[in-house]
């Protein structure tokens, strides 16, 4: 097993969890969000439950894409372990060989997402307002809280493989993909506005390109990959609650 | 001086299999769906018994939670499974009354 050899004698404790500080702090946020989510989770489910006349508006169409979209999201958590290994071994190509295709999974699942939210709608379900507002109000609302929610957590999953992968060479191309994003959805679509995520995005990630440039090691790569990996769990829950548990087929 | 661990045991065939099984395990879930033969409440009860068990796959073996040491393991295992028994016991009950009552 590869260890990391702490030099300066006395000076620190060890740590209490055997392991490097960025990954208990890693763990430590993810502790944290799982619990947002799964609040959100849990509000959907008890309204859910406690509404016999929840709406089924996910067809074999929409059970279809979001399988696809949880293989995505499976496939992106094979490649990235695939990254972790390959970083601790140094093969810094097929590391960043990896990290690219988990992003390529991840941008897949987000597009195809999009795609669905357009659909639905086109179909009239808005977060205000949805079309069994009569009996059931919130469905619009809970629904893309929590989707929208987890979709830009994988959003920001891509930027932060992206940066870790490509460093200050990803600024660019997160650029111009919000550039094209912007460019490339009408204007009244939600997208319109929400592709600025990856503005917002491409400066946070040039602040911290700038002010603390370096070489990710394969620890950053290990700790990138735990959000990864949490975002992936988090649609493990998300898919059976909100598309199987509303499924006409 | 002291060792701080960044390897782990696993080898590749490992994660291939945990994938392979996440894969059949939402295979499941779909058909399930699909089939309609069960309740809403016991779709739920099922839907999550088959979600906790691909959520521990992924935590043990993708996020390396069972090469950690035991008192992180337990820290974290613990801390939020906590959080959502307490989430679970407020609102499921709740959930459940609001069906026998009915929805005015």
């Amino acid at each position: 097993m590869a260890t990391v050899q702490h030099a300066v004698q006395d000076v620190y404790e060890p740590s209490l969890f055997g392991t490097y500080s960025k990954k208990i702090g890693m763990w430590l946020f993810l502790a944290s969000d799982s619990l947002t989510l799964g609040a959100l989770l849990f509000a959907y489910s008890y309204n859910r439950i406690a509404n016999p006349a929840w709406p089924t508006p996910f067809h074999k169409e929409s059970i279809a894409n979001a399988t696809v979209m949880t293989a995505c999201l499976l496939s992106s958590s094979l490649t990235m372990v695939l990254a972790v290994l390959a970083a601790n071994r140094h093969d810094k190509a097929w590391t960043r060989n990896w990290l690219l295709a988990t992003m390529f999974f991840g941008a897949a699942f987000t597009v195809l997402h999009a795609m669905e939210w357009t659909k639905l709608m086109g179909e009239g379900m808005m977060p205000s307002s949805n079309p069994w507002a009569a009996t059931v109000p919130q469905f619009g609302g809970t629904f893309f809280t929590l989707t929208g929610m987890h979709m830009l957590h994988v959003t920001i999953g891509v930027i932060y493989l992206g940066v870790i992968a490509l460093r200050k060479k990803f600024l660019p191309i997160l650029l111009g993909l919000w550039l094209v994003g912007w460019l490339i959805t009408p204007a009244n679509s939600v997208f319109h506005y929400g592709i600025h995520a990856l503005l917002i995005g491409a400066i946070v990630s040039a602040i911290i390109l700038f002010l603390k440039a370096k070489d990710y090691d394969s620890h950053d790569v290990e700790v990138s990959g735990l959000y990864w990996h949490f975002v992936d769990l988090v649609w493990m829950f998300i898919f059976p609650l909100v598309y199987l548990m509303s499924t006409k087929v | 001086m002291h060792d701080v661990s960044t390897a782990h045991d696993e080898g590749k065939a490992v994660y291939f299999w945990v994938w392979g099984g996440l894969l059949f395990l939402t295979a499941v879930e779909v058909a399930l769906a699909y089939k309609q033969v069960l309740q809403p409440v016991q779709m739920l009860e099922v839907l999550l018994v088959l979600s906790v068990i691909k959520a521990a796959l992924i935590t043990l073996y993708f996020m390396h939670l069972k090469s950690e040491i035991r008192a992180m393991r337990w820290l974290l295992t613990i801390s939020v499974m906590g959080c959502f028994a307490l989430m679970w016991i407020f609102f499921f009950p709740d959930a459940n009354r609001i069906i026998h009552l009915g929805v005015k």
